[in-house]
């Protein structure tokens, strides 16, 4: 494994197979009265948020304690960027004080890359603008297979704003990276021309989408990333691209839906099939601690090279 | 290089230890095997299957990987982290003699890291120590119950533990580093 985890794109699929691994191993130790090891005992990790997140920030902190590393979180909202600072100079200052581990969050696409260029901090990239989520692809990964014991030769359907949606991407490249057939599904408006390029097949019509699928992926309408009208409105979209009973029993009958949250109830998915028995979408926020703590162990379990 | 113990031996060495636990625990009801990754996890099983021959008393066995308590994870450069194999104790150490499983006994910090960790599952009665072979150069002060062979080496040499179940046959080599 490199240095850093910045995207999907890096990794080879041997070091997506060490992660999945990795991560059985780390859940047991969720499941034990006493949900630590000392194994980063003495390593720093800082938290640097600059978008609002309760799932990925909550998951990474709970991952980083159960492995005894000393964490900090930095929310933006309550930080000197508010006084002007850039991104480098926040970065360089908290570099001097030495944490082995920064795992950022930032709006604009690229935002890890340029840290990991300037930093000797491992960084690990908890979501750059529309770019990459490589630790949610992990942890949806390791939840399909758990559930269908492979990747190889599903059907996976991933619905929804296609067009800002870096789980989308990150997923794209994991899941086609391991021999599933992915299909993307959703409003034309909302389709990244070209993305056929990534080996995926895409359609605007869900009910083919999800034809016999045997995982669905639905992706959150991200209102806060949108500067122009995709589609008329939110009931509409519901009626044509959202996951209804209907549409859901289209699938294979041992489907599993998921959603990378936060949902939009109504909007892409019905309530009916988010609480419903095809649900795996609060296994994926279990699994998510399992996962991050194999990705921080791999990166900070060693010491610096040079 | 000399192959210290074949099959024959080492099934010998395991059934005098299945006596002696025997022997040493009044009643086995209380005692738990936990074998420690790799290659005490599939002696802790033949343990169990060789008191069951003696007293027809079952034991339960788990499995224990020490990697995330060991004390040199960050002290090797760069490079693959150890892989880490999955722990499974299907049962509470809770008030239980647990019986602690390994091939080789060396410096001890193995050991010390498989205390901590069991430690971590709950409060056992006490902790027995099993080793197929004790090779000496101890660094800390840790001392077995129960030994199979006692080894000289010296530490040039690397003793090479084999098991059916992960290598096809068994026996224990000496090799020079």
């Amino acid at each position: 494994m490199k240095k850093d985890l910045l995207g999907i794109a890096d990794l080879t699929r041997e070091d997506i197979y060490l992660i999945l691994d990795t991560a059985e191993a780390m859940r047991e130790i969720g499941q034990r009265p006493i949900k630590k090891v000392p194994t980063l005992r003495g390593k720093t990790v800082v938290n640097l948020f600059y978008e609002p997140s309760t799932r990925t920030r909550t998951s990474f902190e709970i991952a980083e304690k159960r492995l005894s590393a000393d964490t900090l979180n930095i929310a933006v909202a309550a930080s000197s960027v508010l006084k002007g600072e850039t991104l480098v100079d926040t970065a360089m200052n908290l570099e001097a004080m030495a944490p082995d581990v920064i795992v950022l969050r930032h709006a604009s696409s690229g935002a890890c890359h340029l840290l990991s260029r300037i930093c000797r901090s491992r960084v690990i990239n908890a979501g750059d603008g529309t770019h990459e989520h490589p630790t949610q692809a992990l942890l949806d990964a390791f939840t399909i297979r758990e559930h269908k014991k492979r990747i190889e030769d599903l059907k996976i359907a991933i619905v929804g704003d296609l067009l800002h949606s870096r789980v989308l991407r990150s997923n794209v490249l994991l899941l086609t990276g391991l021999g599933a057939e992915v299909w993307v599904s959703g409003p034309a408006t909302m389709m990244p021309a070209g993305i056929e390029q990534f080996g995926v097949r895409a359609s605007t019509s869900v009910d083919e989408a999800v034809a016999d699928a045997d995982v669905i992926m639905m992706l959150r309408i991200q209102q806060e990333r949108m500067h122009g009208a995709f589609f008329p409105s939110l009931r509409e979209y519901f009626n044509t691209f959202g996951m209804t009973p209907e549409r859901l029993a289209r699938a294979r009958p041992d489907v599993i839906i998921m959603h990378p949250g936060p949902m939009n109830r109504g909007v892409e998915i019905a309530s009916e099939v988010a609480d419903g028995p095809f649900s795996v979408i609060l296994e994926q926020v279990a699994n998510g601690v399992a996962v991050r703590m194999a990705v921080l162990y791999l990166l900070a379990g060693g010491v610096e090279g040079d | 290089m000399p192959v210290v113990m074949d099959a024959d031996r080492m099934g010998r060495s395991l059934a005098r230890i299945a006596h002696e636990i025997v022997e040493r625990n009044r009643g086995v009801e209380e005692l738990a095997l936990v074998g420690m990754r790799t290659r005490g996890a599939p002696i802790a099983p033949r343990l169990a299957q060789a008191v069951k021959e003696i007293n027809g008393h079952g034991i339960p066995t788990g499995a224990l990987d020490i990697t995330l308590y060991r004390d040199d994870l960050t002290r090797h450069p760069v490079g693959p982290q150890p892989l880490i194999r999955r722990t499974e104790i299907p049962f509470s150490i809770d008030d239980r003699r647990i019986l602690l499983v390994d091939d080789v006994l060396y410096t001890g910090r193995t050991i010390r890291a498989a205390l901590d960790a069991l430690i971590d599952f709950g409060r056992p009665k006490a902790i027995q120590l099993i080793v197929l072979v004790d090779r000496g150069h101890r660094e800390l002060p840790i001392k077995p119950d129960y030994v199979g062979k006692n080894l000289p080496t010296s530490l040039t040499e690397s003793v090479q533990v084999r098991l059916t179940e992960i290598d096809g046959r068994d026996e224990v080599e000496i090799q020079d580093a």
